[in-house]
């Protein structure tokens, strides 16, 4: 930049002085200057390769930005995972005890009802609280949400406000009724 | 290529050009000023910015994390000015998108402290302990820096074909008219920018972008569902009548909570659901 300057600096200063060379020169030494690669280049892309490949070939060194581990924690999203996961894990239970109880008198398990209630009748107090809010917690929870997910469906409840009030309150309720349950 | 100009001003000799050089106007120039603060005010408050960085030109390296260090008495308000002054006194090599700092342009959106949005309309928090991370908006592919490709973002626009359908002329040849109460259903619709904070705060977006629309592209999907002057109703909602372009949605309402402009794509997805289910 600052050679540029002093070139175009002494140019003027030539030119005030002695206006026929300088144009002169400057007629003879513009296609030098052009030559001397003062100009921007003007790069054209080859024509043996397929235009929409580019991005592809770029994309694939291209890094996926960062989204799960980075976005803040919100009750919003946060909770719809817990509805999936407490969804996926009451199912699952549910298959599982299901076909157990199915396959119980082929492989000789015990999984009828009385020895299932002695089972748990000898267990100590808070083994048995334990266990129950494990049980009680992703059912309650699911429920009420699955609730809140309704009024959804319905249009209803979608301001900002009314999703994050709506949703401390489903925490609130599903974890009260589930000790509440465990009591039981 | 300043020279060439010059050139040129030489051969438009008609005018007086030659002055003497004292007081020849120079070309602007940007002044040498990196890393040097001006005046460092009497009590600092230093704040640190960590920026994603990753540059296209050494495609090898990981993506890293570049801590910068800011007075914010001498920054303005806003995320975007810190990244601005960052970009003007600390790293001329930051690269990010910005344009009209006002918050209608949507190019500077952007994961900011965890929750995607415009680096124009966010206020730099003034805790000095806490630094703020900056990350480009999540689970897209980047270009450099800050700047995300958005592709198909834009393509999956086009794919609704955002504009008014009508075959139809009005009656006295004029523009195609509509009550006030129909013009009401597009407001809170027509306000949005496309700055693409929303879909991309959208996990099922981030796990299903190729066929899932998301929410972004969902309300503008609406604001011509809801268009009492569009006469291709049934055929938009025939388009979107599958079980990837609306149903991925499984009402997170992360774009609700994120949006930038107060907007609220969570409804305008449910009310599409309505409509498909009508």
């Amino acid at each position: 930049m600052f050679s540029q300057k002093v070139a175009q600096q002494s140019l003027r200063r030539l030119a005030v002085q002695q206006p026929n060379l300088v144009q002169s020169m400057v007629m003879r030494a513009s296609p030098a200057t052009m030559a001397l690669g003062n100009v921007q280049k003007r790069h054209t892309s080859s024509n043996s390769e397929d235009p929409t490949q580019i991005l592809a070939k770029q994309r694939l060194n291209r890094p996926v930005s960062p989204h799960l581990t980075i976005y803040k924690p919100q009750i919003g999203w946060i909770g719809s995972s817990l509805h999936r996961i407490s969804g996926v894990a009451l199912s699952g239970t549910l298959y599982l005890w299901a076909t157990a109880y199915l396959a119980s008198p082929a492989l000789g398990w015990h999984l009828e009802s009385a020895s299932m209630v002695a089972a748990m009748g000898a267990l100590p107090l808070a083994a048995k609280v334990f266990l129950k809010t494990t049980l009680a917690l992703p059912f309650t929870y699911h429920a009420m949400n699955g609730v809140r997910h309704l009024t959804w469906d319905l249009g209803r409840g979608l301001t900002n406000s009314a999703i994050i009030k709506s949703g401390w309150t489903v925490v609130g309720l599903s974890v009260t009724s589930a000790i509440a349950l465990a009591f039981l | 290529m300043a020279s060439l100009r010059t050139t040129s001003r030489l051969f438009a000799a008609s005018r007086p050009l030659f002055r003497p050089a004292a007081f020849a106007r120079s070309y602007a120039t940007v002044e040498a000023t990196q890393n040097v603060e001006p005046n460092p005010s009497e009590n600092p408050k230093m704040k640190t910015f960590k920026v994603y960085r990753w540059n296209p030109d050494t495609p090898a390296e990981k993506p890293t994390m570049q801590s910068y260090q800011l007075d914010l008495n001498k920054t303005g308000p806003m995320m975007l000015d810190a990244l601005i002054r960052i970009k003007n006194e600390l790293d001329p090599t930051l690269t990010f998108r910005r344009s009209c700092r006002e918050g209608i342009c949507g190019s500077c959106a952007m994961n900011i402290d965890g929750v995607n949005t415009l680096a124009c309309l966010c206020r730099i928090p003034t805790d000095e302990a806490s630094e703020s991370r900056i990350y480009p908006l999540p689970h897209t592919y980047v270009v450099k820096d800050l700047v995300p490709d958005l592709t198909l973002f834009y393509k999956q626009y086009k794919s609704i074909k955002p504009y008014l359908q009508r075959d139809t002329p009005t009656e006295d040849g004029l523009e195609y008219r509509q009550s006030p109460e129909d013009r009401k259903k597009l407001d809170g619709l027509y306000e949005c920018i496309l700055c693409a904070c929303c879909s991309t705060s959208c996990p099922s977006y981030w796990w299903n972008s190729e066929e899932y629309l998301g929410p972004a592209i969902l309300l503008q999907s609406y604001r011509w569902l809801a268009d009492s002057r569009d006469e291709r109703t049934a055929e938009r909602k025939a388009a979107l009548d599958n079980n990837m372009s609306v149903y991925r949605c499984h009402t997170i309402l992360n774009c609700t909570r994120t949006c930038p402009k107060g907007l609220n794509p969570g409804r305008a997805i449910a009310e599409t659901k309505k409509m498909l289910a009508a």
